[in-house]
């Protein structure tokens, strides 16, 4: 029977003889990740369980990066409370300032190969779809079940085939690719389905690129995004990962639910504008909105790539008076690095702030909350009503090359003012 | 499995978690003290309508964005028994299942309740029942049901390592 991706990758890891669109099946996990805001609520689960040792702790991995650094005394409690659970169980621990945003950083660090089912405690767990695994985002709950047998339910979802066809032009990033996707099935368009991007189009986005696309597919509600492995993914495994994989793709007569065109030839730059990543608008038609903070960071878009776009638009200017911005590099490797580049330096001299990897201000966990009132532009993934702390605060989500250029300019503007090409 | 109760009803759709339990009170792990929490950036005043058999009325794509457990966990220890909605996100609805937290699929009866209604569940007839009118709902997957029945994931576990 033809398959597609995430159905190969799913009865690869079930027990079961076939499996097709809404069976419900118990799921083999390779990896299970939780944080210091799922991990905690987690262990009192495992706990009730009954289970005193996870199931293997050479596939655990926890990652304390939502309330880092500790903004207060019961922040600090939540991250002593990880430490000391991740030290006595033997799992991997990535601790404050040794690893960062956990999408970013298990991807960096050759957890994520093609063809593996990782489950996370955090929505944005579908970045991994990024390297061609199923990557799929759970509660406490669930995650506390596969921390002790090392296994989940999963309704076996069906695919929407993203075809992302010609080539992108101008200041077009992943960001927009994957909004113009929302934009064009909504907020809960891929309900019960995992969105597989293909095309000519994917297939010319870098991993980084790819990641800010698979991260957001949550947003359009589905359960995963998924690219097909090729040789990008080759490449950037190259060096982080010993273990063989192979690289799966849909049979070509697999059966799909819905195939979604998106034409790269005519897109332009889109940010989605307050309160949802669904209402999204083209860039032109949101020049001029005053900005009074920028923020360039979050598990979409902290990359390297959005880093060296932030700089390329801050060299040798300075942030609007009327404006502050607030970059934080998603990993202490991409941390590192942009250093290296002297990015750091551009940001700092521009008069913006660097801050240590954390999911921070995304998520209203501090460093950097805007006031009510005010209007952000972020690189991040979810401006819901509040979502930053204040909900008189309005959010527009946007690329890096936006998103920096509205701190220029105190504003919303096109980037092509400031800068001739893209990198 | 058979559930009454008096309804809430949350009109909007596409409520997100972020509005259910703002996320700077994630640093809270522990149940009892995330209640007071629940709704603060959706309308802080439902926490007044929570009685012991509250069931939440909901609109579509309910509990959307953020993995958070919280909200849930924070709905029961508020007093919601079951929600009904038009549709739901995908993880919340696992949450809620996995809690042990029935909800429905049933767009009319949605249409139908209001704050105060008299909503009974029906989850072996399939019928949810407001103010006295019946409405079909959406059968609920076998497993999810025994789920339910056990009264959430863990039980049920501890249910499949007996047999």
């Amino acid at each position: 029977m033809a398959h597609t991706l995430a159905e190969k990758i799913l009865l690869a890891h079930a027990e079961v003889d076939d499996l097709s669109p809404g069976d419900i099946v118990m799921v083999r996990v390779d990896t299970v990740m939780a944080n210091d805001v799922s991990g905690p609520v987690a262990f009192r689960q495992m706990e009730k369980i009954g289970a005193a040792r996870v199931f293997d702790p050479t596939r655990v991995v926890m990652v304390a990066d939502h309330f880092v650094p500790a903004k207060d005394a019961r922040s600090a409690a939540l991250q002593k409370r990880l430490k000391d659970w991740a030290l006595d169980q033997g799992v991997a621990f990535y601790d404050q300032g040794r690893g960062g945003i956990e999408h970013m950083l298990l991807a960096e660090e050759g957890w994520i190969v093609p063809g593996e089912v990782i489950v996370g405690g955090d929505s944005h767990t579908c970045t991994y779809g990024a390297l061609g695994a199923f990557g799929s985002g759970l509660g406490s709950t669930d995650i506390a079940a596969a921390l002790a047998n090392g296994e989940f339910w999963q309704p076996v979802p069906a695919t929407i085939r993203v075809r992302f066809d010609g080539q992108r032009r101008g200041f077009v990033s992943g960001k927009d690719l994957i909004l113009a996707v929302i934009a064009q099935i909504g907020v809960a368009g891929a309900t019960n389905a995992v969105l597989e991007f293909v095309g000519e189009g994917a297939r010319a986005l870098t991993i980084d690129e790819r990641m800010a696309v698979a991260n957001m597919a949550v947003e359009a509600g589905a359960e995963t995004g998924m690219f097909v492995a090729d040789q990008v993914t080759r490449e950037y495994l190259a060096d982080r990962v010993t273990r063989a994989w192979d690289a799966m793709a849909s049979d070509a007569d697999a059966e799909i639910a819905r195939e979604v065109r998106i034409d790269l030839d005519a897109l332009g730059p889109l940010v989605a504008a307050p309160h949802s990543p669904g209402n999204v608008v083209a860039l032109s038609d949101a020049i001029g909105t005053p900005v009074e903070q920028v923020y360039i960071g979050n598990c979409a878009n902290g990359t390297i790539t959005d880093l060296r776009q932030a700089a390329a638009v801050l060299r040798g200017r300075c942030v609007h008076p009327r404006a502050r911005a607030v970059i934080v590099p998603a990993t202490q490797a991409i941390y590192r690095q942009a250093l290296r580049e002297g990015l750091l330096d551009t940001f700092a001299a521009a008069g913006a702030m660097v801050s240590t990897p954390t999911c921070g201000a995304c998520f209203g966990g501090g460093m950097g909350v805007p006031a009510a009132g005010e209007t952000a532009v972020t690189t991040t993934n979810r401006n819901f009503k509040g979502r930053m702390g204040s909900p008189d605060a309005r959010v527009y989500l946007a690329n890096a090359y936006v998103a920096a250029a509205a701190a220029v300019a105190g504003e919303l503007v096109d980037p092509g003012e400031l800068l001739e090409a893209p990198l | 499995m058979r559930l009454a109760g008096r309804a809430v009803a949350i009109r909007e759709d596409n409520v997100d978690t972020d509005v259910l339990y703002p996320g700077s009170y994630l640093n809270i792990e522990d149940p009892e003290l995330m209640s007071p929490h629940l709704f603060e950036g959706l309308d802080p005043g439902l926490r007044d309508e929570m009685g012991p058999d509250t069931i939440l009325v909901v609109g579509e794509n309910f509990g959307t964005g953020s993995s958070r457990e919280h909200v849930p966990l924070a709905m029961k220890a508020s007093g919601v028994s079951c929600l009904v909605g038009k549709s739901f996100a995908r993880i919340f609805r696992r949450n809620c299942l996995n809690l042990g937290l029935p909800l429905v699929d049933c767009p009319g009866a949605v249409t139908r309740a209001s704050t105060g209604s008299e909503v009974v569940v029906d989850l072996d007839a399939g019928v949810v029942t407001v103010d006295g009118q019946e409405f079909a709902s959406a059968p609920m997957p076998a497993f999810m049901r025994q789920m339910v029945d056990a009264g959430g994931l863990i039980p049920w576990l501890h249910a499949e390592a007996a047999s």
